[in-house]
């Protein structure tokens, strides 16, 4: 049928040639097939249809920008301010939830022992745990990323060295690694208690706790793509072999990535909670979910539960909602379950 | 086979001495020693004795040499924070810790692979589906998450439990054990629910998994033809084929329950070395600190060690590819 097909390619040159005897109209037409069709493909995928016949995942989508929603935009939404030291009143403190006897219509969630409004402690605290959580997750991503393109990609002593560390540091917990690499810092940098250093300290040792994972899918996918043809070509004619590894293979290797990145925040969001309820973590003028259950852990004897429990629940139902997502998207960009 | 162990070994070899002199330059470079043993009256003069007589103005080298020749023979100098020899403050601390991991491994063990086998066998039975729900929380809980929730329900509303300590521990010899009271029990529950619910959790994930790729081979098939028992098959055949994998994750896990005592020890005020080591990250103690890295490196080692060399001893077909895999291992 060789004919039905060259007259097909004739026909779509002449629309072609069509086209450009109007370039604009046949452009923007075009542009705007493309965004429907973008659009068509989306919805005809079978991740979109996987998506949509999992109602358990459109729920956990639906939580997870619910909750990365209200985080954002807590300085809008929040009934109070919590950091605000002039709005707090110590009269206001240790308040029940609104629904109990002694409860206050102005505080839903009940209040804490300095006066702070619950509900609005958790927005702010889910603010910083996410972005902790986000940027211990670039960071890990960025440096394994770029370890494992370099390893598979060079070969060598390079990759030996690179995969002896990583095995070493397999063999340990991710959360013994940030817990030590987190207290030498402390260590070595005399003021890390202020704020500002407190996050980054974090973030840098929850990062180098979980880099290993994306090294070592990098590393298999890139000497996979290293002996293809594209890249062979590009290296006969000369360019530069970084230039390679950003330009040519970053891009191909980077699908296994964001499924890791997903499962990976979930566990970066639950390390940075574990640190900062052991007291390692952001310091308590800037709490995050972690630091307000261990705040709250003190008064549980008391019968103050609502200080502890909803940040709890906040901080599960976030871990959960991300987990579930991560599930999902692995099953669903994994080829040998469809 | 010799060849395996050989080389096994070595790479232990490796990892240790990696470790040794991250901890060794984590003592000797993360604060000043001798600012930290002598008190503000010390002379400038003193202070340099006490360096020399230390040794602390040795090539670093030697210094290293020193340190690991001390750390085998258990010597990792005095705490700071205690002013009592380190060696001594981990003996103390050890029976806690390995009582706790001990019966929280064993808790996930006997009630993890006995769930896995019944959600596997029973894969759309409700009770299957409450197990997998639960697995789920299970996995997506913090550790200290489940604590505090059990010290809610358990002590704080109830009143059935006591919320911290080990009880009351009696005394054998070097060893101190919680297991012989009935408030030493009763402290125990808890704790070991708590660190035991991951690695359950993951067990029963992990059994079940296998439980349904294994009932899919042939040889259950013919064995069922064969007319056995129902009984025969799933726990003769199918699950014995199981138990591979599992012994192997099982004793990684033993590893990381060490290293999540850190958090269960703080949840429950558990008088162990977990406690110890994350008071010292507080206090900047740094022989507790560079002592527990390389107890813990120690622990882990011994154990990845066994189990590769017990994945070799159960599975007899690894036995014979390991001739062919060599170089790749």
């Amino acid at each position: 049928m060789w004919w039905i097909r060259a007259c097909g390619s004739i026909w779509e040159r002449l629309t072609v040639m069509g086209d450009s005897a109007h370039p604009t109209e046949g452009l923007s037409l075009r542009k705007g097939w493309r965004i429907a069709g973008t659009l068509k493909r989306l919805t005809d995928s079978d991740i979109f249809y996987s998506f949509y016949h999992s109602p358990v995942t459109v729920i956990a989508v639906f939580v997870t920008l619910l909750m990365i929603g209200s985080a954002l935009t807590a300085p809008w939404i929040a009934p109070h301010n919590p950091f605000d030291l002039a709005s707090l009143d110590l009269m206001d403190s240790h308040i029940p939830p609104a629904w109990e006897d002694d409860g206050d219509k102005r505080y839903l969630l009940g209040t804490d022992d300095q006066g702070r409004d619950v509900l609005s402690t958790i927005l702010y605290g889910s603010r910083i745990s996410l972005m902790v959580g986000f940027l211990s997750v670039i960071f890990s991503m960025v440096l394994g990323v770029s370890l494992g393109i370099i390893s598979g990609y060079a070969g060598g002593l390079a990759d030996v060295l690179i995969m002896r560390i990583a095995e070493i540091q397999i063999s340990f917990p991710a959360i013994l690694i940030a817990l030590l690499v987190d207290g030498v810092l402390r260590t070595l940098i005399p003021n890390a208690h202020s704020e500002r250093l407190a996050v980054i300290v974090l973030v840098f040792s929850i990062g180098i706790s979980g880099w290993v994972q994306y090294a070592r899918t990098v590393r298999s996918s890139t000497m996979v793509e290293k002996n293809k043809e594209y890249v062979q070509a590009a290296r006969v004619i000369g360019i530069h072999p970084v230039l390679i590894m950003t330009r040519h293979i970053l891009p191909n290797v980077m699908g296994p990535v964001l499924v890791i990145a997903t499962i990976h925040l979930a566990v970066a969001i639950i390390t940075e909670a574990t640190l900062s309820f052991l007291g390692v973590g952001v310091p308590p003028t800037q709490p995050s979910l972690g630091t307000l259950i261990r705040i709250g852990n003190d008064f549980l004897f008391s019968g103050e539960w609502w200080i502890t429990i909803f940040p709890s629940a906040a901080l599960a139902i976030l871990v959960l909602a991300v987990n579930l997502l991560g599930d999902w998207l692995r099953d669903a960009l994994n080829p040998k379950l469809r | 086979m010799l060849a395996f162990i050989i080389r096994r070994l070595a790479q232990s070899l490796f990892v240790m001495f990696f470790v040794a002199l991250v901890a060794f330059s984590m003592f000797n470079y993360v604060g000043d020693p001798v600012h930290q043993m002598v008190g503000i009256e010390t002379s400038f003069k003193e202070r340099e004795a006490l360096r020399e007589h230390l040794g602390l103005n040795d090539p670093a080298p030697v210094q290293f040499m020193r340190f690991i020749g001390h750390a085998v023979q258990g010597e990792f100098g005095l705490s700071y924070q205690h002013k009592r020899p380190v060696a001594g403050l981990f003996k103390e601390r050890l029976p806690a810790t390995l009582e706790l991991s001990f019966v929280a491994a064993l808790l996930a063990l006997v009630v993890g692979v006995p769930m896995g086998v019944y959600t596997g066998l029973n894969r759309h039975g409700f009770l299957s589906k409450l197990f997998m729900t639960f697995s789920l929380i299970g996995i997506s809980l913090p550790t200290f998450l489940i604590g505090i929730l059990l010290i809610f329900i358990f002590a704080v509303i109830l009143g059935w439990l006591p919320s911290f300590g080990r009880g009351e521990v009696i005394t054998m010899g070097a060893w101190t054990t919680g297991l012989l009271t009935k408030s030493g029990l009763k402290a125990l529950i808890m704790p070991s629910i708590t660190l035991g619910l991951f690695q359950l959790t993951l067990i029963m994930r992990l059994v079940r998994s296998e439980m349904l790729e294994v009932l899919r081979t042939d040889y259950i098939k013919f064995a069922r033809a064969r007319g056995l028992s129902n009984r025969a098959v799933n726990f003769g055949h199918a699950l014995k084929n199981t138990l591979v994998p599992v012994i192997t994750i099982t004793g990684l896990q033993i590893g990381s329950i060490i290293a999540f005592a850190i958090i269960t020890e703080t949840v429950f005020q558990w008088p162990g070395m977990g406690l110890m080591f994350l008071q010292a990250i507080h206090n900047v103690d740094i022989p507790i600190m560079s002592a527990y890295l390389l107890l813990v490196a120690f622990f882990f080692v011994v154990i990845n060690l066994i189990v590769d060399l017990l994945y070799y001893v159960v599975d007899p077909r690894l036995r014979i590819d390991l001739g062919k895999a060599n170089g790749h291992g």
